[in-house]
Formats: structure tokens, sequence, C-alpha cells
């Protein structure tokens, strides 16, 4: 494709993509008030998508454990969106109980992305008290607080609220064209999955003597939340979510019937503890497999596709570009492609002004299980069952959080070993 | 709760006594565990008590007759007055280690003196240092060159310079991601952290989240999605590796060396990729006819970075002395030549194609990396050399466009 040609697509493709959701005449211009729980890079970036995705929307509260990441977020934001940025002072709540303060200050959406260990009760606390959500992946860390968001989600659709999870492959419209193409029989019927993981390692453990004298474990551990399995759910459940989230989607979010995995650490994990490379393979039913294979070792072989196989055909997303299917019925993906984070955020958006809810709820939910269980089955060295997983009372989230408290790591689980539970 | 937090650990820091500074800062450099300059050293309290040639160099609860303080009191710049050179140490720190050494000089057992680590930044200061370091050549030979301490070998053809453009060498081939992932990972480059504050100093690029090769390979095939910024900072990488002065090239070096080595003869087909023959991928360098100067894949493949910034205005007009247009903001600069992604009639030494921030937009991320552009996996680079080493102030623009973040 012309390259210049390309460049005016893109920008024109953005106008349109990027434009204000349609309006319903009836409250064409009340002010939506956008909360942001996490201001991180993604959590910063995940509000000005929101703010993008509507010309009436404001952003009027954030909430963080550390008040550097408001300030920098804060700085970001009004550079781009000037001011539909409106934090005052007070509402700038800091604290692991920064949440519940920003859902009371009247907001209408809360944008969640902290690491997920605490989104149970974050979205819990938001959709009790009326509030639309766009929530990051995965939904928790452990089966018992997927459970909770179970519960959550059938709230949001008995209020009516839009739920919007950031699986956000679901919003990349030349995904959605492969998986279209996908279940309208290109490739036949699916006889196996294999996805690939395979990147660099996410926000690395620093040298335990830069710790700071004084810094409480709770912090240490929030400040280096991605090698922390209560925080982030390891990599598997953090990152790897996404090509799980494939494998959900490809098999029409039905749970596999069981797994077995490996996985471990090979690089000195300084102190936190997940591994850095799992294997998983998935039994489905008619003897269907899924295989997902995942590591974040520097300097390795990279690879991030899917390798879907069919009876009349494959679908390979993620070497080159553009998706294509070989076989039967060959295509490639040719269109415009649009951003699928601003994606979620206008469906959010427009779903709102509509009084239409969204609910991910169900697959959110799958997704991250199906993630779960692996890790699960990698950490015990045991073939565990989709009935097995949804019993587990594991809870690896702390029930009480102090900011200044003790918190012994957990060891690095050892397979064979580490009970199932 | 916001100022608790962010000043408990500081004030948690464990002071450093105030003699144990003025030493550091004073008298280590020549005096530490190392070097020991006429057998003094004065890391430990042993030590110093030990003393040098001289005798010993502390007489605790006598400054006068301790070298360590009494020398400091000389006339500057005479023979024995410490510091040598004829800066003598302020008051302040003369009077503090008077009354340490009154005291009795304590000096606990576990405290041993280290030479501050002098935090090298990447900025002025470090060209200043890697320039006297550039190797300047009399003549325009090709050469190939191994990046030290890897199997990595790349090759730089000479092109001569006309009335305009001075001579320059220019890569045979686009800069690969076995060149480039090395800059990106300091492991496979081999380079202990600590050993080479200068390559420490180096802004590199951060970990990727993704997989940037998007699929389309790795080893041979061209580096691609790296802001304007990134490749500036290889160019700075490798010439501190390599002691020869890189960088991009400008606009206007790129099209001479493209139109002095035109092969328009050649059916398009046979040097270049693009979308009629590589319509999913870019392609490993090197694989189709070089240009008459032996430069491979000029037109096509992946689009190549310049220095310029993008004007469309200026283009064909008188350059500024610089011999490009200089960054003032983050979009757009120029890239030439045309890639993999493009029609046959996009190749060529004039066309050229400008960043715009829509090549960031799959970053998810707020503020977006200044390292990455996700969406521009058409985009890569290749280096020159100019034959005339530059000053360290011309060096430092080349390789510091200034305008990163956006």
């Amino acid at each position: 494709m012309d390259l210049t040609q390309r460049r005016d697509l893109l920008k024109s493709g953005a106008l349109i993509l990027g434009a204000p959701a349609v309006l319903s005449a009836f409250q064409a211009s009340k002010s939506i008030k956008i909360g942001l729980v996490g201001c991180g890079g993604r959590g910063t970036g995940a509000a000005s998508q929101a703010l993008k995705a509507d010309d009436f929307s404001n952003l009027t509260a954030m909430a963080d454990v550390f008040p550097e990441r408001i300030d920098d977020s804060v700085a970001s934001l009004k550079k781009i969106h000037g001011e539909k940025v409106k934090v005052e002072k007070t509402n700038m709540f800091v604290g692991l109980d920064a949440y519940e303060k920003l859902i009371d200050s009247g907001v209408d959406v809360v944008v969640l992305a902290t690491p997920p260990g605490f989104r149970p009760a974050q979205l819990r606390y938001a959709i009790e008290k009326g509030k639309h959500v766009f929530c990051e992946k995965p939904m928790a860390v452990d089966v018992p607080g997927i459970r909770h968001v179970m519960e959550t989600s059938k709230m949001a659709k008995e209020k009516n609220l839009s739920l919007v999870a950031g699986f956000c492959w679901r919003y990349s419209n030349y995904i959605v064209e492969t998986f279209s193409k996908i279940k309208s029989g290109s490739i036949g019927d699916i006889t196996a999955y294999y996805g690939t993981y395979y990147t660099n390692p996410v926000k690395p453990m620093p040298p335990a003597d830069t710790r700071p004298a004084g810094m409480s474990d709770v912090e240490w551990q929030i400040r280096n939340w991605y090698n922390f399995q209560w925080l982030c759910g390891d990599s598997l459940v953090e990152q790897a979510i996404h090509t799980v989230d494939k494998v959900a989607w490809a098999f029409d979010d039905v749970p596999p019937v069981s797994c077995v995995a490996t996985g471990g650490r090979q690089i000195p994990a300084e102190g936190g503890n997940i591994y850095d490379h799992f294997s998983v393979n998935y039994l489905y039913p008619n003897n269907v497999r899924a295989f997902v294979s995942s590591r974040q070792i520097e300097g390795c072989y990279n690879e991030n596709a899917d390798y879907i196989m069919g009876t009349k055909g494959q679908a390979i997303i993620g070497r080159g570009p553009n998706p294509r299917i070989v076989g039967e019925n060959p295509w490639t993906f040719a269109g415009q492609k649009y951003d699928m984070y601003q994606k979620e955020h206008d469906d959010l958006f427009a779903s709102i002004r509509k009084g239409t809810p969204l609910n991910d709820g169900e697959r959110m939910c799958t997704s991250t299980l199906l993630g779960i269980m692996g890790r699960m089955a990698a950490y015990t060295g045991q073939q565990i069952t989709w009935e097995e997983v949804m019993n587990s009372q594991h809870r690896i989230f702390p029930e009480k959080l102090e900011w200044s408290g003790k918190l012994p790591v957990e060891p690095m689980p050892l397979p064979g070993r580490t009970k199932f539970a | 709760m916001r100022l608790s937090l962010f000043l408990f650990p500081l004030l948690a820091i464990a002071q450093t006594p105030e003699f144990a500074s003025v030493i550091e800062k004073h008298c280590l450099s020549c005096h530490g565990a190392e070097k020991g300059l006429s057998g003094l050293r004065l890391h430990t309290r042993a030590a110093a008590l030990k003393g040098g040639s001289r005798g010993s160099a502390l007489i605790p609860g006598d400054p006068a007759k301790s070298l360590l303080y009494s020398t400091t009191e000389l006339a500057p710049g005479t023979a024995l007055a410490m510091p040598p050179g004829g800066q003598q140490i302020p008051a302040t720190d003369r009077a503090i280690l008077k009354a340490w050494i009154t005291a009795g000089a304590p000096w606990p057992d576990t405290l041993t003196l280290k030479l501050p680590q002098l935090k090298i930044k990447d900025d002025q200061a470090l060209v200043a240092r890697l320039h006297p370091k550039m190797e300047q050549a009399t003549e325009l030979k090709p050469y190939k060159r191994i990046i030290p301490n890897s199997t990595v070998e790349f090759e730089m053809l000479p092109v001569p310079g006309d009335t305009k453009i001075a001579p320059f060498w220019m890569a045979k081939y686009e800069v690969t991601w076995d060149e480039y992932r090395l800059f990106m990972f300091q492991n496979l480059a081999n380079e202990a952290r600590g050993a080479e504050p200068v390559l420490d100093a180096i802004s590199r690029p951060t970990k990727p989240y993704v997989e940037m090769s998007f699929g389309m390979g790795i080893n041979g095939f061209p580096a691609i999605s790296m802001t304007h910024h990134a490749a500036n900072k290889f160019a700075q990488w490798l010439s501190a590796k390599t002691g020869q002065f890189y960088r991009l090239p400008t606009e206007a070096e790129w099209e001479h060396a493209c139109r002095l080595g035109d092969t328009e003869t050649a059916p398009i087909n046979d040097r270049s990729w693009f979308v009629d023959n590589s319509p999913e991928s870019y392609q490993q360098v090197g694989k189709k006819k070089p240009n008459q100067l032996g430069l491979y894949d000029m037109l096509g493949n992946v689009a190549e970075w310049t220095l310029d910034q993008y004007d469309e205005k200026s283009y064909g007009k008188p350059l500024p002395p610089e011999g490009y247009i200089l960054s003032t903001k983050p979009y757009p600069h120029v890239a030439k030549g045309g890639a993999w992604s493009d029609p046959a009639q996009k190749l060529g030494c004039g066309q050229r194609i400008w960043s715009d921030p829509q090549w960031k937009m799959q970053d998810p991320q707020l503020p977006k990396s200044i390292w990455y552009l996700t969406d521009a996996q058409f985009l890569g680079f290749r280096l020159v050399r100019p034959l005339k080493v530059p000053s360290a102030a011309q060096m430092f623009r080349y390789w510091n466009n200034g305008v990163e973040r956006e």
C-alpha cells in the first residue's frame, strides 16, 4: 500500500473513529465525568482515550497510591486535552482506599487501571455505587477473585451499567475480521490452536539494594507489582492473557475440559515470585487442543503469533503486519487498521449516551480463568479440570493490606510439591 | 500524607560523616584503595594511620602533626601542598578535618571510603568525552567492522562528495536487527553494567512489551519501528563502541548517494522489495541488486530515516549551514526511498515520507514511548560516517534531536 496514501487514510480514519460518539438528543451535552484509578502509563493512556471518545467527557478525579503518578498523569493529559481535564486538588486521592473516595466524588465512569490484584474490590465498589466501568485486563489474580467479579458483572447487568474490559483484541477491527472469517468456516473446523507470547520481561525487579531504607514490604511490592503473584497474577495471567483470550474467542468462550502445563523461572527472580515461562496445553471437547507458550526473557527468539489450524486451512495472526488465512480460502487483511484502545472507549461512551449498556463480564472472566487455570497447572504440575478450577478456594491476594505492613513473599511454586487448592 | 510518603525514604538513608565526604571529595582520587600515590591510602582508618612514604598521615588529636590536615594548610601550589595543582580545599572543609582530628578522628570500622561515583549523563559533557576518541580518517576506502565484543559485522562504502556535499561513507545495508538488538539489550552486546560508564550513560531503548519485528524475522532482516530519537541514539552508541563517528544521513546526503548510484536501467523488481514482490513483509537486506555505489536496498524494503525535519517548502531550496533542517518539533521528520509496502511508483531517490503521531497509534501508554513507533513497520534506517569528524557541538546535535518527548 502506498505510504503517503496510508498516512492520509490513517489521518482520516482517526478523524472518523475518534469523532465524538453519536449523542442522543436528550442528554447530548451533559458532561460525563470520568474518574481514573491507577495513574500509570496505561491508566493515563486509557483516560486519554476516554476523553477523546466523547466531546462532553471530563476527567474530574484521580486516585493512586503514589502521589507523583497523579502529578505526571495530570500533566500529560492536560497537554493533550486541556480544559477537559478538570481535576481539583481535592479530587486527587492517594492511598489504598483512594478508589472509594474517587468513586464517591460524583463521577459517572470509572477507569480501573491498577494492578489486577486490586480489581475485584474496586470493580465491586464502582458497580455498587452505580458507575459505568472500563477495567483493564485481567479481572483478578485468583479464582475467588474471579467469582467475585462474576457476581459484580451480574450486578452491572441488573443495574444497566456498562462494563467494558481491556481485552483489546476484541475491539481490533483486523482481528475481529480474522475471527469472523474463522467463525464463518474459512478454515473449516478448528483442530488445534497454537499461540505464542515470547517477549521481554515487563518491569523486571530492581536490585534489592536499591530499595530505600524504611520502605514497607507492601509499598516495595506495589512499586514492583509485576513481579509478585498477588498483584499481577503471574506473566501468563497478566500479559500472555491476550493470547489466552484469543484462544477463548476461537472456542466461542466455551471453557476447556482440562489443561496440563509446564512453567518455571530461569532468570533470577531478585525477590519476586513469578515464573518467566509457561507452556499450557488446553483440552477442548472433541479432543481439540490449544497450546499457549509464553516466555519473558531478554535476548531470546521473540514472537507473538497465533496459528489457528482447521480442516480447510490455517489462520495466522502476528507473522507480518496483516493476519491471513492459507488453505482452501486464502485471505489477507487488506483494510485500514484502527486504534483498538480508542475503540474500547468509543464503544463504551456511545453505549452510555445511547443507554444501551455493554457488558464484557462473562467472557472477561472466562478468559482470566483460563489464564489462572494454566498457571495453576504449571505451579502444581497436575492436570486440572475446569470443574476443579471453578471450585478453587485458593486466595493469593491478601485479606488485609496496610500500606506500612509486612508482607512476606510466598516462595516460588514447585511443581509436584505445590498443592492445588 | 503526600509529604510523608515522599520524605520518609530520604530521611532514612544513613548519613555519611562529614569528614568522610571531605576526604572522598578532595583526597581519594589519588589516595584511594586502588591508586595509593606515595604509598598513601586513605580509604580506612587503619590505612590512614599507617600512612605512606612520608609517614603516618593521621595522628588522632593532633591536626598539626597529621599530614592529612597539615598539607592542606600549606600555601597552595607549593611543593608539598595538598591537593596538588594550586586549588586549596575550601576553609569550611579544612575546618571539618581539623575538628575531626582534634576530636580523636572517630572513624567507624565499617566505614570504607570510596571515590564518589561520577554520575555520567547523556548530555554535552558525555559527547565532549567521546569526541576526542573519534578516529579521523584521511581517505575514503570501503571497510568492514565488527561491533566490539560481538560477531556482528557491518560494512561501509565510500560516497564521493560534490560542491555541496562533503564526502562520507554510507552503510552498505540497512541497519539489521542483529545490530540493533545489541543496542536494545546490553547483555546481548556482552556489556557488563558499570564496566564502561560512558556506554552505560548513553540512553537506550526501554524493553518493548511486544515483539517489535511483528513476526517478520530477525536474523539479517532490517530493524524497524524505531523513533527518530532511537535511531540517533543507536548512532551514538555505535560511535562510542567503535571510536568512529556515525550518524543518520541528512536528506541531501541520502539523496546524493541514491542518485550517484542510480541504476534506473535495471528493472525495479531486480533492485527493490515493494508491494508487488513482497506484499506481506520486509526482506533480508542485500538480496537484490545493489546500486552502482554498491549500496543495497536504497529503494524499497524499509524506508530510511534522515536527520531532517520535514518542511514541504524548503525542499530543493538552499539548506541552512548545518546541511539539514534542524528539529524543532517531534513531528514530522523525513524518511526516504519507499518501503516493502509501497507500489513501485513510490520508490525513488526523491520520494519522501514524513513521520506522524499516528505512527504510534498502538502504543497504549501515555506518555507514549520515545523509542518505538508501533505502527511504522515499514520504517528503518542506515548510517553514514562523514570523512571529516565534526565538532563536539555538532556531534551533540546530530545525536540529540531535542524533540523526542511529545
